[in-house]
C-alpha cells in the first residue's frame, strides 16, 4: 500500500472503523472506553502530520476517481488543516470516554457511538479536502450525521424537529457550497483547494460576488451567523456529548474554517469583509446579549457559542496576519473552554436531573472535581489572567484595533467587541460558576460525577492554564496556520505580559463588567428578548408555507390512482411523438409491404380479437384470460421475427402475469362497470391514438433504414470481448451490465414495496 | 382445490422446470436464453407447485424465505463487479478465466456470477410478490 493510500485510509479510519465501533459499543463496561483509541491514534497522526508540514510545507495526498470530470479523493495537509485535524481528534476521544459513561447502560449506544463516529469522520473530511466537491459531500455528511444525533432521542417530538430544523438549514447552505464549488471550478479550471490557493485573481471574475454569496450563505447556515442562528439553540436537544463536540468544538466551527479556507482564494474585497463583518459583527453582539438572558445552562452556552463563532468568522473574515492569528488563538481557546463548560453541564444535569442555573447552587461540596473543571473553564471564558481565555481576548482586541477601516467603524467594532466579551464573561461565570458557587436553592446531588465525565473538562481546563502560563507553546501551531490562512509567514508572539496599552485596559473593563453582570444575572433574567430578533419566525413561516404549497399540489399530481397516471404518460407520450412528427417533417417514405404469410395473418387476427374480447369481457377470468392471449400471441410473433430471448421471457412473464392477475382479481369480487359512457369514450379514444402513433412510428422508422454502428459494433465485440455469442445477452450482463444491475435493484424494491403494502392493508382489515 | 391430475403432472414437471432453468441460466451467453428468463421459469414453476399442492407447500418447497433470495441474488450480482475493483479495473470490468484449453475449454466469468445473482433476484421477486398475494387473497376465516 502505497504512502498516499495510507494517509487516505487513515483519515477515513472513522468510517473504516464503523462496524467495530458498533459492535464494541454495546459491550459491556469498561470496553466502549477502548473506542476512543481510533481518535487518540488519530490525534498522534495528526501531530505526525503537523510536525511534517512544519518542516517541509504543505502536502496533498490524492487517489483519482473521474479525472476528466475533476473529482478525486484528496487530501490536503496545510498548517489550518492540521490544526483542525488535531483539534477534532483531540476533543473527540475526550468526548468519546465521556461518552462512555454519559450513555452507561442506555441501550441505544451502539446506535450513538456509529454516528458519532461517522461524523468524526466527516468532519475530518471537511477540512481535509483538497477537492471541493469532496469538501460539499464530507460538509453535507456532518449536517446529515448532525441531524440523526440531535435527533438522538426520537421518541421526543422537540429532538425530532430540532434535527429537522438544524438538517434544512444547514443542508440548505451545503448547497449553496455546491453550486459555489462548481462555479469556482469552471471559473479556475481545477477542483483542488492547493492549486486554487495559488492562483489568484477570483475578484475580477464575473462570477465572483455568485461565488462569495454562495461560499458565505454556506459558512453563515453551518456555523449560526444572524440570521440563521436559531437552528443551534434549538440543537441543544442533543444528548450532551453531542453538544459539546458538534455545536460548540467542531461542526459549527466548518463556516469559520470555510472563511478561513477561502480568505485567501476569494477574500481582500469589500464585498467579501465587508459582508462577514457586518453579519459577524451582529452576530457577535446579539448572541453574548441573548446569552444572559437564558437559565438553561445548555442554551446559556449555545448562545454564547453563537457569538463566539462570531467573532470567529470575524476575525478570518479580516485575514490580515494580526487577525487571523488571533482567530487561531482565539479558536483554540474557545474549543478547550467550550467544551469543558459543555461537559459539566451534562455532568450536573446527569446528577441532579436539571440544567437550570436559577435553581442550581452550591454543587461544590458534593461535585468537587467538576466544580474545579468549570471553575477552571469558566476563568478561562472570562479571560482572566493566566487562563488561555485571557491570551484570546487580548489578541481578539488587539486585532480590532488594527483592522484597518475608518475611526468611527473602528471605534464601534471596539466598543461591540468589548460589549460582547463582557456579556461571553458573565456567561462563562453563569455556566461555570453559579450552580457550584452560588448559594445552594436545590437539593446538592448525593456524589460527585464519575471520574471519565470529569476528568475529560479537568483535562480541557488544565490545558487552559498551561497555555494561559505559557502562551509560546501554541505559538508554532498559530504561526503555521496564520501562515497558511494568510500566505505571508509572521512570527507570532504570544506572551502574557504586553506592557500597559489600550488592550489591557480593555481586558481590564471587560473582566469588571463580566463580574457586575453576573452579580445581576437574577434581574437579567427577566428580561425578554424582543420579537423582533426572533429570526427563527421567519424560518417557520417558510416551511409552514412550503407545507401548506404542496398539500394544494401533491393531490393534483399524485392522484394515488393508476388509471390516471397510466392516462397521464400515454397522452403525454402521444402529444409528443405527434407533435414532432407533425412539425419536424422527419417521417420518411413509409415502409413497402412485404408479402404478409398465412400464418402471421391468423396469429395477427388472434391477437387483435383477443383484446377486443379483453375489453368488453363481461367477466374477470375472461378478461384476464384474453390479455394473456394477447401476450402469448406477441411472444409467438417475436418467435417468428427472430428474437428468441424477448419470446421466452415474454412466455414466462405472461404466464405468471395471469396468475398474478387471478390472485389479485380474486379478492375483487366485483368486476362491475365503474367508468361512465363519458369516461369510457374518453379511454377509448386515447387507446386508438397511441395505437395509431405505435402503429405509424413503426411502419415509418423501419422504412429508413437504421444508420445505427451499435448493432455492427455489439455483434462484432460480443465474442471476442465477451466470450459470449448470445448479444443480447451478453449487452445484458456485461456491456450494460450495470443498467441491469440498476434494473434489478429496482425490481428487489418493487418486491418489498409491495410486500410491504400488502402487509400493511392485511393489518388494517384486521 | 386439490387436483391429482395435477398434482402428478407437477411432480413431474417440477425436476424438469428447474433443471430447464439452469440451462438457461448457462447456455445464455451463447444461446438464447439467461439470468432473468431462467429465474422467471423458476418462480413459475414454483406457483405451479403452490396452485397444485397448495402456498404453504409450495413455501416449504422453496426451503428459503423468497426475501432472502431477493438479497442474496442482489448481493451476489453487486459482489460480482468486486473483483475488478481489487484487480484496479472499474466496477464490473468482467473477468474471464480459462478452464481446459484447446477447442473443449470453457470461459468463466464474472459475468455469469452476475446471471446468477439476477436469475436468484428474479426468483425472489416473484415469489415474493406471488406468495404474498396468495396470502392476502385467502378468504379471511
Amino acid at each position: 500500500m502505497s504512502s498516499s493510500a495510507l494517509a487516505i485510509a487513515v483519515v477515513l479510519s472513522p468510517f473504516l472503523a464503523l462496524p467495530l465501533v458498533g459492535w464494541l459499543a454495546t459491550r459491556r463496561d469498561p470496553a466502549p472506553v477502548l473506542l476512543a483509541l481510533v481518535p487518540g491514534g488519530l490525534t498522534a497522526y495528526f501531530g505526525y502530520t503537523y510536525f511534517r508540514v512544519a518542516a517541509h510545507g504543505p502536502f496533498v495526498v490524492a487517489r483519482p476517481w473521474a479525472p476528466a470530470l475533476n473529482l478525486s479523493l484528496s487530501f490536503y495537509f496545510d498548517g489550518l488543516s492540521t490544526v483542525f485535524a488535531v483539534l477534532i481528534a483531540f476533543i473527540g476521544t475526550l468526548i468519546v470516554v465521556y461518552a462512555t459513561r454519559y450513555l452507561a447502560g442506555h441501550e441505544d449506544r451502539g446506535r450513538f457511538f456509529v454516528t458519532l463516529f461517522a461524523f468524526m469522520g466527516s468532519m475530518l473530511g471537511v477540512v481535509l479536502s483538497d477537492n471541493v466537491i469532496g469538501l460539499f459531500v464530507f460538509w453535507e455528511l456532518t449536517g446529515f450525521t448532525s441531524f440523526l444525533l440531535i435527533g438522538f432521542e426520537h421518541e421526543r417530538p422537540a429532538a425530532r424537529s430540532a434535527a429537522m430544523q438544524a438538517l434544512l438549514v444547514t443542508s440548505g447552505g451545503g448547497l449553496a457550497l455546491l453550486a459555489a464549488a462548481i462555479l469556482l471550478m469552471q471559473s479556475k479550471g481545477t477542483a483542488s483547494l492547493a492549486t486554487l490557493l495559488t492562483t489568484g485573481g477570483l475578484a475580477s471574475d464575473p462570477r465572483y460576488v455568485p461565488i462569495v454569496s454562495l461560499l458565505l450563505l454556506a459558512a453563515f447556515t453551518k456555523s449560526a451567523q444572524f440570521p440563521f442562528q436559531f437552528w443551534l439553540p434549538n440543537a441543544m436537544e442533543a444528548p450532551t456529548p453531542v453538544s459539546a463536540y458538534l455545536h460548540s468544538a467542531t461542526m459549527v466551527k466548518a463556516g469559520v474554517y470555510l472563511v478561513a479556507r477561502m480568505t485567501p482564494i476569494a477574500g481582500g474585497t469589500m464585498t467579501w469583509t465587508g459582508t462577514i463583518a457586518v453579519i459577524a459583527v451582529i452576530t457577535m453582539t446579539l448572541g453574548a446579549v441573548r446569552a444572559l438572558l437564558e437559565t438553561d445552562l445548555k442554551r446559556v452556552l449555545a448562545y454564547s457559542t453563537i457569538s463566539a463563532l462570531g467573532i470567529l468568522i470575524l476575525l478570518f473574515g479580516i485575514g490580515t496576519p494580526a487577525a487571523a492569528a488571533a482567530g487561531v488563538v482565539y479558536l483554540l481557546a474557545h474549543a478547550c473552554y467550550k467544551g469543558a463548560l459543555f461537559l459539566v453541564a451534562g455532568a450536573v444535569e446527569h446528577e441532579t436531573g436539571t440544567r437550570d442555573a436559577s435553581s442550581l447552587g452550591g454543587l461544590r461540596q458534593t461535585m468537587p472535581a467538576t466544580a474545579a473543571a468549570a471553575a477552571l473553564a469558566a476563568a478561562s471564558m472570562a479571560g482572566i489572567p493566566l487562563f488561555f481565555g485571557f491570551i484570546a481576548k487580548e489578541q481578539f482586541y488587539g486585532a480590532v484595533q488594527l483592522a484597518g477601516a475608518g475611526g468611527a467603524a473602528i471605534g464601534v467594532l471596539i466598543a461591540l467587541a468589548v460589549v460582547a466579551s463582557t456579556c461571553l464573561g458573565a456567561a462563562g461565570f453563569i455556566a461555570g460558576l453559579a450552580p457550584f458557587f452560588a448559594r445552594s436553592q436545590t437539593t446538592p446531588s448525593s456524589h460527585d460525577a464519575p471520574a471519565a465525565m470529569w476528568l475529560a473538562p479537568l483535562g480541557l481546563g488544565c490545558i487552559g492554564v498551561l497555555l494561559g502560563i505559557v502562551p509560546g507553546l501554541a505559538a508554532g501551531p498559530v504561526s503555521l496556520a496564520t501562515l497558511a490562512v494568510t500566505g505571508t509567514s509572521s512570527a507570532v508572539a504570544l506572551v502574557l505580559w504586553h506592557g500597559l496599552n489600550t488592550t489591557l485596559v480593555l481586558s481590564v473593563v471587560t473582566l469588571a463588567g463580566s463580574v457586575a453582570l453576573f452579580v445581576v444575572r437574577d434581574r437579567l433574567w427577566q428580561i425578554t428578548w424582543p420579537v423582533g430578533l426572533r429570526t427563527e419566525r421567519v424560518y417557520s413561516g417558510v416551511v409552514s408555507g412550503l407545507d401548506r404549497v404542496s398539500r394544494r399540489i401533491a393531490p393534483a399530481l399524485q392522484s394515488a390512482s393508476l388509471r390516471s397516471y397510466v392516462l397521464t404518460v400515454i397522452v403525454t407520450a402521444v402529444a409528443l411523438v405527434t407533435t414532432a412528427v407533425a412539425t419536424g417533417g422527419v417521417l420518411p417514405e413509409p415502409r413497402r409491404w412485404t408479402p404478409v404469410h398465412f400464418h402471421e395473418a391468423v396469429l395477427a387476427l388472434i391477437v387483435v380479437a383477443a383484446a377486443v374480447s379483453a375489453v368488453f369481457a363481461r367477466s374477470t377470468m375472461a378478461a384476464v384470460l384474453s390479455l394473456g392471449t394477447v401476450g402469448y400471441g406477441v411472444a409467438v410473433l417475436y418467435a417468428l421475427f427472430g428474437a428468441p430471448d424477448l419470446a421466452m421471457t415474454q412466455f414466462a412473464v405472461e404466464t405468471l402475469t395471469v396468475v398474478i392477475f387471478v390472485l389479485v382479481f380474486y379478492k375483487l369480487r366485483g368486476f362491475g362497470d365503474l367508468s361512465s359512457r363519458l369516461v369510457k369514450a374518453r379511454d377509448a379514444a386515447v387507446a386508438v391514438a397511441a395505437g395509431a402513433v405505435v402503429m405509424t412510428l413503426v411502419l415509418f422508422v423501419g422504412a429508413s433504414g437504421t444508420t445505427s454502428r451499435l448493432a455492427g459494433y455489439f455483434a462484432d465485440a460480443a465474442p471476442h470481448l465477451a466470450h459470449g455469442l448470445n448479444v443480447v445477452n451478453v449487452i445484458l450482463v456485461d456491456f450494460r451490465g450495470f443498467d441491469t444491475l440498476g434494473e434489478t435493484t429496482v425490481l428487489v424494491t418493487v418486491a418489498v414495496g409491495v410486500r410491504a403494502l400488502l402487509l400493511i392493508g392485511r393489518e388494517k382489515r384486521s | 382445490m386439490s387436483s391429482t391430475l395435477l398434482q402428478t403432472a407437477t411432480r413431474v414437471l417440477m425436476p424438469l422446470l428447474l433443471l430447464f432453468a439452469v440451462f438457461l441460466l448457462l447456455r445464455g451467453h451463447n444461446e438464447p436464453g439467461g439470468g432473468f428468463v431462467g429465474g422467471l421459469v423458476v418462480a413459475a414453476s414454483f406457483v405451479l407447485y403452490a396452485i397444485a399442492f397448495g402456498v404453504e407447500a409450495g413455501r416449504r418447497a422453496l426451503l428459503v424465505r423468497p426475501s432472502t433470495l431477493l438479497g442474496i441474488g442482489l448481493l451476489t450480482a453487486l459482489l460480482s463487479g468486486v473483483p475488478a475493483v481489487l484487480g484496479g479495473r472499474p466496477f464490473m470490468t468482467a473477468q474471464w478465466t480459462e478452464i481446459g484449453a484447446g477447442p473443449e475449454s470453457i470461459a468463466l466469468g464474472t459475468p455469469l456470477v452476475f446471471d446468477a445473482g439476477v436469475f436468484l433476484a428474479v426468483v425472489g421477486v416473484v415469489l415474493t410478490i406471488v406468495f404474498t398475494l396468495a396470502d392476502v387473497s385467502r378468504p379471511e376465516e
